[in-house]
Order: C-alpha cells, then structure tokens, then sequence
C-alpha cells in the first residue's frame, strides 16, 4: 500500500515536472518577450493548468474518502457521541458541498476569463443584492449549525449526578494514568499532592473517611450502559484525558479538578466483533506481520499481534514521553464489573494492610 | 504661486536628503526609509522561514520514519540526534520552535513588517513614516528578538519545548522538561522584545495612516492593503500588550517564586510552595493574543490579495465597502473569540457555548470576503502572473481551510478533534498556506518596486504549481488522521498499534512536505538572483492604478521627486469605460492611477 502511494505521488511529480517543461517550452517560442509580464501564453497555459488543478483537487477528494475513511473512529461507544457523530456528519456533507462549489468556481473562473490581448473586463464593483444573499445565506446555515451544536454541547457538559452515576477520578502524572473508584459510599475521598507519600501516589487524604472504601487502580474499567462521571486531577502539568471512541475529551489542570460525564453504550468484547474494527485489526496485524518479516530479518524482536482495546490517551504536550501516556479502558457488563471490584484492594486495605 | 511653493519645499526637502551623504551603514543598516526597512524586514523573515521549514522537514521525517535513522538529525541536530537517531525532546523542540518562528517571525514581521513598511507611505502618498527612527527601532528590535531566539537553539539543555502556546506548569518547571530551563527563558526574552518591536511598528502604522495620507486619499480611497495592515496594527496593539503580560507573569514564576500559573504540583518526588495559581489563566491570556494573532497574520495577506486580484483580473475589487466592512468585523470578532482553543480546558462550558456563537459569526465576513474574491474574476481579464496565480491559490485555500473552522469553532464537535491532526490540517492551511501564499504573491508583485527589478515569471509558475499541490498534498490528509483520533505533538505513533493503519498516510504527507519545502529553494534562487540580474523594471509593470507605481523606479529619500501625488480616485477603476461606453475613461489604457484627475468623459463614481 505504502508503495502504491509513493509512485502515485511520484508519479503526480512527474507529471508536475513534465507539464513545467511545457512551460519553458512556451517560454522559448516567446523568445522576444522577456518583460517577465504575462502574456497571452502563459495566461492561456496557466488558465488550464487551474482546471487541471482543480481535477487533481476533486480527485485528490475522491481518494482521500474512498482510501481513508476506513483509517477514521468507528461508531461511538457513548451516548452522547451518537450526537456528536450526526451533528459531525451534517457539518462534514454542508463543508463539502460549499467545497465543491467554491473550488470549482474559482478555478473554473480562473480557467475561462484568463487573458487574452482583446479581451475586455467587465467593471462591476458592487451588487448590492448579491452581497445580501451571500451574507444571509450563511447567517441562516451557520444560525441552524451554531443552535444544533450549542444544544448537543449543553447536553454534554451539564452533568446531572444521581445515584446511579458512577463516580471515578482520573489522576494524570508524567506519563501515567491512574484511576480511584468512589467505593460503596460513591464518594471520592479528598485529595491533594500533598499528601503524596510512599505508596498514597495520587495523595488521598487518608483522614477522610470517605477515602478508606476508595480504589486506585491501573486500568479503567467501565459497566456498559451506566453514566460515568470522571473527576480529573494532575499533579504536575497539563494533560488531556481523550477518550476517542467515546467521543470525550478534557484537560486535567493541576490545581483544580475538572469533569466529564459519558454513558457507554458498547462493551469492548462487542466492539471487538464490530465488522469495521475487525477488518481495521485485520490490516493492522497484516501491516505488523509485513514488518516483523523486516524484524525478523535483521534480527531485532518481533511486534505482538494487536488487539482492540478502548483507548485512553494523553493529547496535551506534556513532556518528553508525552507520546506513550496511554491507559487501556475496558467496558464490561455491570456483573463483570462488580466481580472485577470486588477482586481490588481499597485504599484503606492498602494501608493496613 | 502656492503650487510654486509647495514644489520649492518639496525641493528643499529632496535636497535635504542629498547634503547629507548616506554612508553604508546610515543606508543599509541603520536606515530610517521605509523602503530599506521593508527590504530588511523581508530578508530576516525569509532566512527565519527557512530554519522554520527545515526543521519542519526534520519533524516530517521522524514521523513518516519513527524506526529508520537519518544521519541528517546528527548533522543538524549534533547531541540530539546521535546515531540517526532523534530524541523525543528535540522533537518537541523542532515542532514548538517552527511554531513560534514561522507565526511570530516569518507571517508577523517578515509579512506585515515588510508590507506595512513599504505599502503605508507609498500608497497613501506620504514620504516616509510618521516617525522613521521608532521604525528603525522597531526592526532592530526584531532582529534582536530573532538573534536570541536562534541562540537558543544552542543551550546545553535545548530550546524551549513546550509547544509554541508555552503552556504552563510545563513551560514554568525544569523538572518537567529539559527545554523549560534556559531555552524557554531565552524564548520568553526573545518575545518580550519581539512584542516591543511589534507595538513600535503598530503605532507607527496607524499613525501614518491616520495622519499622512495625501491630499484627496480618504478613508474610503484607501488601496484595501492599507486597509488590512491599518486594522491589523490595531488589534496588534490592543493584544501583544496581554501576551506581554502573560510572558512577564510566567518570568515571574519561573525565577521569583510568584504562583500566578501554579498550584498544587508534585513535580521529581516534591511537592512544590507555590498555591492558589490556575493554568487556565494563562491559557485565557495567551489566546487573547493567539487568536487575533491569527488575523494579524491573515488579513495583511487578505490585503495584498485584494490589491492583486483587482489589478491583475483589470477589474475593481468586488463589494469594497463590503471588504473594509468584513475587514472591521474579522477585527473586532476576533478578540471576542479566543475561548475556543480552550473549550476542554476546564472553563465553564456555558463559557464554551458564548465562545462557539462568536466563533461561527466570524464565518460570515470570511465567507464574504471569499465570495467577492470569486466575483472579482468573474468576467475579468485576468493576467496570470506569478502573483496573481498565488493570489488565486490563497483564495482557494482559505476557503479550504476555514471551512473546517466550522466543525473546530462548534464546542460539542471540537471535543473529540480538539488538539488532533485536524487542527493541525486546519490552521496551517487557513492562516500558515494562505498567509504565505500571501507574503509569495507580495514579493512577486511588489518585487519591481522593492528591487528594481523583475522576478523571472517561469520560476514563479514551477514554484506555484508545485507548492500549491505540495501544500494540499501535505495537509489534505492530515485531517483524516486527525478525525481517526491521532493526537497532535507525538514524537511517534508506534506506541499506539491502534495507528499502525495511519504510518502510511504520515508517510504520504512527509513526501509532499520534502518535495514543497525541495520547490522553494526555487523561489530562493529566483529571488536573490532577480535582485542581482533580475530584467529591469519598468515604472509601473503591472500597469496598476495605485500611488507606489507613480514613485520613480530608483528608490529616493522623500519617495517622490518634487510634489507628493493628489489623489483624485478610489484605487479600483480598472476597465472602467467613459460615459458613451465605447472606450475606457482614458482610450486605450484599461486603467486609471489614483492621481489621475476626473475626466471629462466619465461618470463619477460613489468612491
């Protein structure tokens, strides 16, 4: 695949190379003409190089959609991410269409009225009509887009706690994730990096009698279909909790905490039997095996096959191995959830232990 | 008589020039004519572009190629890239140092600097600008501020590394990175002066506008370049003053132990003193710069484009008032927006919904602008000149890249693209492509004037033609791996298998990149060469209508021998035909210069 890229842009290139020397031969004809100006030729020459242009643009469109949309996010695993995808989708087809006609009516305008010695311009300075459509007409599309978004975005952000919420805090350190379960009280014991001691390494306040039923774990676990409320922690710079699949994102700010609430919708054992994420594994393992064929060539350690888990990355330049700050996330049925709670050592376990 | 006397003063005023003969360093160096600045403005801009996109290749090239090694990182980057081999805090390094040069050195001094400096006086008609020495000022500053910041590419522990946004705690905390010790306190210097730079040359463009416009050039005859540098010193002025402070605040809790970006931070096994500080404060100060930093890249191009698509389609610009109006809309919406590089931060999310609305207004001047563009060509005769084929390419781009505005700008959707690829993809080519197509289409236009002479127009369509599909080639793909989550600032995606599908598509994007950065070093040659054996310029060869192209080609003190040209017109009738229609207002000449007085034959216009 890689290989069928690089000849196709190297044979773009070619062509690229192939149409200038088109222009030096122009050039040459023209041989008294050296005003450096342009001149009927080279208006003509680059006029249709604008519609070749714009043939590579649409083609250029075409493949990048037909080739890569697979590489892209698959359905949301949220609920809220089911929003985020229409509004995403009406966005993207809205962006396209004023695309497609934009591009093609400054390339094509470029293409038809490039210059000729007789031709006349037509002075028109103002419309005042036509300025009022082009004005009104993205007010309205923008108005309808911004009032969509801003509902979709107020439903996101209001987090309405009940009992039923689960409550976990994501604690973000150079260049680790860890995660605490409220426990059976459903609330999170208080915190501070000052209270960072030995094995207390995300600073529980150990005082707090909500803290003692706490868990602090490695993994982020979820139960399917229960409303997740994170509560975010640093406790040196700024990182990014991003949640791809579930369409969620916020910053952890040392300092203060901040939050975002998503429900999952699909466990990672469904996702994984999803038809788009198993043909993407299945390329991925492909492209893994084309390369432990090189590995194994010179010598070096092989890569493990991949399997699809829910990701949860760092996405705020945070330091030097800012690039591997990773944590899996696992979204499990409520029963398996439990069993796998049950099996964790709270922190007042830890501490005596 | 009164014109006598106003001749003999302007006379007087020439010769003044003549006694006192310039030396080399008077002339080259610490030159007061805005014409010199201008050349010097452009040429520190253009070596500082050239760091910034060689380092770009460097950055390129380690993430098409994460496992191979290139004994080019040892060559360039000695320590850093020992046995071929990049380091992951070079890497940060390389991508937050392209950021800062290419947006503070290369697209605010080395366009606006250069443009500003040479269009102000010459197209409103003045001799200079209203104070020289606060310009020569201005760019030694500049200079400054560039000699510091290359030199901090040299500290032992590196150049800041932060991201060009310099985010604290981890642009405040050594311990949090190697670049945040001595490399960021040279950055942090090296803007400070850059920002006292900047502000010289903002007021000194207003003013100049403002007060040394020639008599007959209103407001609304304004050429639209003045237009756009004018609105853009404004709101440089209202905002480098905040990233002023923001730099002077993180100083401050860098080296005197203040805590107004820090709180509650564990940092190398200890708790740090400092409390009550907020890392989002920060965030607010840097992008209430940042974000009208965007525009103040931005509209000067807007500006030069204009002014070269009216001149090279023979047609007056489409919708002028509608121009300058959507020009003080961008202005003003653009400091009212700057919440929206922040909507995860952690800010209140009703705070997030007030930015999303201010965000999607600001589409609607854009789309203006881009709709009047087109109408300019429609039914123009349009000279494809180098700088005309750039300004054509900036129009395209811009549309391409601020579509995809609309998806960042609108809150709900930013959160899952927020800091991707995809916004990567979006601004270089909304403000990085079409702000350079911008200062392209300057130079080529504005070459004669600044030179003397020609830039050869062959070169310019190679340059063209592969940059413009270089540049798409590059950050086309680039949103769809930004929209299959892959995360900006990685040094490499090997870590995650689940990107291995997207090393492809990195290794596309590093091929375009190498061959667009390759097709400048034409533009480079055509460049110096032109200056040298560049054809001889004629007065005005692209028989535009505005006041520098009635300067004589030699650069003068004063600008223009004898009297300042009046102006009579608006800077747009191009193709403009006299009141029996048959012929254009002066026959045969499909253009009339501004200081062209109303002719007998012709209709007066609103302008």
């Amino acid at each position: 695949m890689t290989g069928f890229l690089i000849i196709a842009v190297l044979v773009l290139f070619a062509v690229a190379v192939w149409q200038m020397k088109g222009i030096f031969q122009l050039s040459q004809i023209k041989k008294g003409d050296d005003s450096q100006v342009a001149n009927d030729k080279d208006n003509r020459f680059n006029g249709k190089l604008m519609l070749w242009f714009l043939v590579f643009f649409y083609v250029f469109l075409i493949y990048g959609f037909w080739e890569w949309t697979r590489v892209l996010l698959p359905e949301a695993a949220s609920e809220h991410g089911k929003d985020i995808d229409l509004l995403m989708l009406i966005s993207m087809v809205i962006i396209m269409f004023v695309l497609v006609i934009t591009q093609f009516l400054l390339h094509y305008f470029a293409f038809k009225y490039h210059g000729k010695k007789d031709q006349k311009a037509v002075f028109f300075a103002d419309n005042d009509k036509l300025e009022f459509i082009w004005t009104i007409i993205p007010v309205i599309v923008l108005a309808a887009l911004i009032i969509y978004g801003l509902f979709t975005w107020t439903d996101i952000m209001n987090v309405t706690e009940d009992e039923d919420t689960l409550v976990v805090e994501l604690y973000a350190k150079q260049f680790t994730w860890e995660a605490r379960y409220s426990g059976e009280d459903n609330t999170l014991g208080e915190a501070n990096v000052r209270f960072v001691e030995g094995i207390n390494t995300i600073g529980i306040d150990a005082s707090d009698p909500n803290s003692m039923d706490d868990v602090v774990t490695r993994e982020l676990r979820l139960p399917v279909g229960r409303k997740v409320l994170f509560k975010m922690r640093s406790q040196d710079v700024l990182h990014s909790a991003y949640m791809p699949h579930f369409r969620a994102q916020m910053n952890t700010v040392p300092g203060m905490i901040t939050q975002f609430a998503f429900t999952p919708t699909i466990t990672t054992a469904e996702m994984r039997q999803n038809p788009e994420i198993i043909a993407k594994v299945e390329n991925i393992n492909q492209l893994r095996n084309d390369k432990n064929v090189e590995l194994a060539a010179r010598g070096e350690e092989t890569l493990d096959p991949y399997e699809f888990d829910y990701l949860l990355l760092c996405n705020k330049i945070c330091g030097a191995s800012h690039y591997n700050m990773q944590m899996n996330i696992i979204v499990v049925s409520q029963e398996e959830f439990d069993t796998w709670m049950a099996e964790q050592t709270t922190f007042g376990e830890t501490l005596n232990p | 008589m009164s014109t006598e006397a106003h001749n003999h003063t302007a006379d007087h005023h020439d010769d003044h020039g003549h006694h006192h003969k310039d030396t080399f360093i008077t002339k080259y160096i610490f030159s007061i004519d805005h014409k010199m600045i201008s050349k010097q403005y452009l040429i520190t801009g253009l070596f500082m572009g050239i760091i910034g996109i060689a380092m770009s290749i460097l950055f390129r090239l380690q993430l098409a190629w994460p496992d191979k090694q290139f004994t080019v990182y040892e060559i360039f980057l000695g320590k850093w890239g020992a046995d071929g081999i990049m380091d992951p805090n070079v890497y940060l390094a390389l991508v937050t140092i392209h950021g800062t040069i290419m947006v503070f050195f290369v697209l605010t001094a080395g366009l606006s600097g250069t443009f500003s400096n040479l269009l102000i006086p010459l197209q409103i008609g003045a001799r200079d600008m209203a104070s020289g020495f606060l310009n020569m000022v201005s760019y030694w500053l500049f200079f400054l501020s560039s000699v510091i910041m290359i030199m901090s590419l040299f500290v032992e522990a590196g150049p800041a590394a932060a991201g060009w946004t310099i985010y604290p705690p981890l642009s405040a905390l050594p311990q949090a990175m190697p670049g945040s010790g001595a490399g960021m306190t040279l950055w942090l210097v090296s803007m400070a002066i850059f920002i006292a730079s900047s502000l010289l040359g903002s007021l000194n463009y207003i003013v100049t506008v403002i007060n040394l416009r020639t008599k007959g050039m209103s407001m609304t005859r304004l050429p639209l370049t003045i237009w756009a540098f004018f609105v853009t010193a404004i709101i440089g002025v209202v905002s480098f003053p905040v990233l002023f402070s923001a730099a002077l605040m993180l100083i401050m809790d860098r080296s005197f132990g203040t805590s107004f970006f820090l709180s509650d931070i564990y940092i190398a096994g200890e708790v740090l003193h400092n409390q009550g500080g907020s890392p989002v404060l920060f965030e607010h100060l840097f992008w209430f710069l940042g974000h009208p930093e965007v525009y103040i890249v931005l509209l000067p191009a807007l500006g030069i484009t204009s002014e070269i698509i009216a001149t090279n389609s023979r047609k007056p610009i489409f919708g002028y008032r509608a121009m300058v109006a959507s020009i003080l809309a961008i202005a003003f919406l653009s400091t009212i927006v700057w919440g929206h590089h922040m909507f995860v931060s952690g800010m209140n999310p009703f705070l997030g919904s007030v930015f999303t609305f201010t965000t999607l207004l600001i589409a609607i001047p854009s789309a203006v602008k881009a709709f009047n563009y087109i109408t300019t060509l429609w039914k123009g005769n349009l000279q494809l000149n180098p700088a005309m084929l750039f300004s054509i390419g900036l129009v395209s781009t811009f549309i391409s890249g601020g579509l995809t505005g609309i998806i960042l700008g609108d809150s709900a959707l930013d959160i899952n693209v927020h800091d991707t690829y995809f916004v990567v993809a979006h601004f270089h080519l909304v403000m990085g492509i079409s702000a350079l197509y911008g200062l392209f289409a300057g130079v080529y236009h504005w070459f004669p004037r600044m030179f003397g002479r020609m830039m050869n127009k062959n070169l310019g369509y190679i340059h063209f033609w592969v940059t413009v599909i270089g540049a798409y080639g590059i950050f086309f793909p680039m949103h769809f791996i930004g929209m299959a989550g892959l995360p900006r600032r990685y040094y490499t995606n090997t870590a995650f298998p689940y990107f291995d599908d997207l090393a492809n598509i990195n290794v596309v994007i590093t091929i375009f990149a190498i061959i667009t950065a390759a097709v400048q070093l034409v533009f480079l040659y055509n460049f110096i060469a032109s200056i040298f054996y560049g054809k001889k310029a004629p007065q005005n060869p692209w028989k535009s209508n505005t006041l520098e192209w009635t300067a004589p080609v030699k650069h003068i003190h004063g600008n223009w021998p004898g009297a300042i040209p009046h102006v009579y017109r608006w800077s747009y009738d191009y193709s403009k035909l006299n009141k029996a229609g048959d012929d254009y207002v002066i026959a045969g000449q499909d253009y009339v210069p501004q200081n062209i007085p109303l002719q007998d034959n012709e209709e007066e216009m609103s302008h």
